[in-house]
């Protein structure tokens, strides 16, 4: 049909080589060849077949790659990306009150396992929201906004534990504390920007990390803080006591009484600070953080004070961070350093960035690829394993526990390849003169701070 | 004093290392504006192709330290920057002339990829080896302390300075450094004046990873015990380093490694091993409150 398919054909062979070529090099050495226990010391042992099948998986996915590309034609696959493009913004409109269809009805169609991953999707969500803020509205580039996240967790857990104190009284002290280190974070690194700014906000991150891990005396250090009272709804709490949900309103007390509760709070504290956020969006407040994203120069000469911008967004970014730590520390009853590492900061980065950078809907759409995905995945597996004809995926389950943050790195590489703007590229402005049109992603400015 | 002087030559020895991943962050920055966030793990996979090198020639019975020293790095610097490449030409080609943060994303994606890959090929705990090289020299006895400035010590200053001055010498004596110091003044003028800035790019970080592998080796020698994680701190200080000097400046580079290391040795000797990263990160944060480009860099003209 194509007389160029030969020629197409011999060289999607020789790239394929040379990619197989390098792929020996890099699994050879560090897959063929590994280090293992002998008996006296380390010892190198080999691994020849899984090299050879990499290596052969390489080779055939490159030929692949080169081949299709250089039959499609280069037209045809801009054509055909354009196409899926447009369709996608049309069904966009639909998407936002689906998923929040979706996500009120979860805890009646779903069993615990999916509400408790739509609560771990929704923290996620309020956490992608806070950093959009910070990020996608202000553009000052933060890395260690799992900080925030952290003082909120520690600031309930400590008051709680110590004090006795209640969530409803420790969610408001939380998100206030939060907003406090946004402020000593952000005084410093003022007169910072891109990728200044980026590193010490990563070092602020570390160095809170660092503290909450040694200061033995206040946080019990890397042991984390355990019997974290659980929230309560309207003093009514979620046991088998005489105060309890079930008890008041005559039902058969039930564990699933409380994950279902913590569910639709996640699901509240999320939603409300989408709300903040979209009514910020239109305050002074809110026009001159997205002002500052396009232009500081322009911005101060207009008169715009940019410290207070600056640092009402790390703050106000901060304190939905707090409220969400907050909820985290409530809901798992237990809370450690290491659940505060640099990988949640840049998951959260990345779900705001593959969210398409401001864009509310793509956040919430990111964090449920992102963090929804790979639980999906396992589930299904799992699922699959059910029936005989199908047991290899019982094993292929119980693999991606161990190699679900490999695929999650591939994962984040991919998708910034395939769609560098994020999942939802088109955004509709905050101001507009006569019509609000939609506008491609593009044309957004990502800020200099 | 002794004590002191020692704390000085160890504090030296570890900002070597720091200089050599540094330097690594500050030319891929350079050169296209981007923080390599899987440098470090470049730094971390080329401690572990040494270690694979040492055990694979001590297994084929060489004897001879010096000659195992040479080939292992040879391996490790030719591996590392195979990999150096890769990630290069996977992760951040494609998202060239893209908007700042895509790039900043995959790198951390590469990273969390390298970390995990290596964790899972290697094993997530690797035991300590044998010491390659023993001794050294002692000398200013005070107080029943012995001032040990040890071979091993020696032999990593003498091989980062080799390393150093003959990557001193590439960028300022060759072609490809002229094209490589054209690209970091004006990447599309370089472009329109003929050079091959695709290829500039892959080579420099070509030799950052060779420059990270060497860091890997000495890192691997100098404490003997290696984990798939030791890239993201490494990385995180060698990059702190960078800015440290001033991000962009190759001396600077070096400058900050050396400072760094400095504060995190004498902090961990005088105050508290655990809060010596704090020390070190705060340190930056002082530095870049009062000098915002870095001891070493250039203020950066804002153009309206």
């Amino acid at each position: 049909m194509n007389h160029a398919l030969p020629d197409a054909f011999r060289r999607a062979l020789r790239d394929a080589f040379l990619s197989a070529l390098i792929a020996l090099g890099l699994f050879g050495s560090l897959v063929g060849l590994h280090v293992a226990e002998g008996d006296n010391g380390l010892i190198l042992a080999t691994r020849p077949v899984t090299t050879a099948a990499l290596v052969g998986l390489v080779f055939l996915g490159r030929f692949g790659i080169v081949f299709w590309s250089a039959r499609l034609g280069r037209r045809e696959a801009y054509r055909e990306k354009r196409v899926i493009a447009e369709t996608l913004t049309r069904l966009g409109r639909f998407l936002a009150p689906g998923l929040l269809l979706l996500a009120l009805a979860l805890p009646f169609i779903g069993g615990r396992y999916a509400i408790d991953t739509g609560t771990l999707v929704l923290i996620y969500v309020m956490l992608g929201w806070g950093l959009n803020i910070v990020v996608g509205l202000a553009g000052l580039l933060d890395l260690g906004y799992v900080a925030f996240y952290a003082v909120g967790a520690y600031s309930y857990a400590i008051l709680s534990t110590s004090f006795g104190l209640g969530f409803w009284t420790c969610l408001p002290i939380s998100g206030l504390l939060a907003a406090l280190w946004g402020m000593v974070l952000g005084f410093p690194v003022l007169r910072l920007r891109g990728d200044y700014l980026a590193i010490v906000t990563l070092a602020f991150g570390e160095i809170i990390r660092v503290v909450i891990n040694n200061w033995v005396s206040l946080t019990n250090g890397p042991n984390g803080i355990t019997g974290i009272p659980r929230p309560t709804l309207f003093g009514l709490e979620f046991n088998a006591g005489p105060h309890s949900f079930a008890r008041f309103f005559g039902l058969h007390p039930s564990p699933l009484h409380r994950v279902i509760f913590l569910y639709y709070l996640i699901l509240g504290l999320a939603l409300l600070t989408n709300w903040v956020t979209l009514r910020l969006r239109r305050l002074p407040l809110g026009r001159a953080w997205e002002a500052l994203r396009e232009d500081e120069i322009a911005c101060r000469s207009l008169g715009i004070n940019i410290t207070r911008t600056k640092l009402s967004a790390f703050a106000t970014g901060a304190m939905f961070g707090g409220f969400a730590g907050a909820f985290f520390a409530a809901r798992n009853a237990f809370i450690s350093p290491e659940s505060f590492v640099f990988i949640e900061s840049a998951t959260v980065l990345a779900i705001v960035v593959l969210g398409g950078m401001g864009s509310q809907l793509g956040t919430a759409l990111a964090a449920l690829v992102m963090v929804g995905g790979g639980e999906a995945l396992r589930e299904g597996l799992l699922d699959l394993s059910q029936s005989p004809d199908f047991a290899w995926a019982g094993s292929a389950a119980g693999d991606i526990g161990e190699y679900r943050m490999l695929i999650f790195g591939l994962a984040m590489v991919a998708m910034m390849v395939l769609r560098p703007r994020g999942l939802v590229s088109g955004r509709t402005p905050s101001v507009a003169l006569a019509e609000t049109r939609e506008i491609a992603a593009e044309l957004v400015a990502e800020g200099r701070g | 004093m002794a004590y002191a002087l020692q704390q000085l030559i160890n504090g030296v020895t570890l900002g070597l290392i720091y200089g050599l991943i540094a330097v690594g962050y500050t030319m891929v920055y350079g050169i296209i504006g981007m923080i390599n966030f899987a440098h470090g793990d470049v730094f971390m996979i080329g401690a572990f192709l040494s270690l694979v090198a040492l055990l694979g020639l001590s297994a084929l019975g060489l004897s001879s330290v010096p000659l195992a020293l040479a080939l292992t790095l040879l391996f490790a610097v030719a591996l590392a920057a195979l990999y150096g490449w890769t990630v290069e030409r996977v992760a951040y080609r494609p998202l060239r002339g893209s908007f700042r943060l895509a790039p900043l994303i995959s790198a951390i994606g590469m990273s969390i990829t390298l970390q995990n890959f290596v964790e899972l090929s290697q094993g997530a705990r690797v035991r300590p080896i044998e010491p390659v090289v023993h001794g050294g020299l002692r000398f200013l006895q005070s107080g029943g302390f012995t001032v040990e400035l040890s071979w091993m010590q020696m032999l990593i200053a003498a091989i980062t300075l080799t390393v150093l001055g003959l990557f001193t010498w590439i960028v300022r004596r060759t072609p490809l450094g002229r094209a490589m110091r054209a690209c970091e003044q004006d990447l599309k003028m370089a472009g329109l004046l003929g050079i091959d800035t695709d290829r500039t790019i892959s080579l420099t970080f070509v030799l950052g990873a060779a420059l990270a592998a060497v860091a890997g080796l000495m890192f691997l020698l100098y404490y003997g015990v290696i984990d798939f994680f030791i890239g993201f701190v490494a990385g995180v200080k060698a990059f702190t380093a960078a800015v440290l000097g001033g991000i962009g400046s190759l001396p600077g580079a070096v400058l900050g490694g050396l400072l760094i290391g400095l504060i995190e040795t004498f902090w961990s000797a005088y105050f508290s091993v655990e809060y010596k990263d704090v020390a070190a990160f705060s340190m930056l944060a002082i530095v870049l409150v009062f000098m915002p480009t870095g001891l070493l860099g250039r203020a950066d003209v804002e153009k309206v």
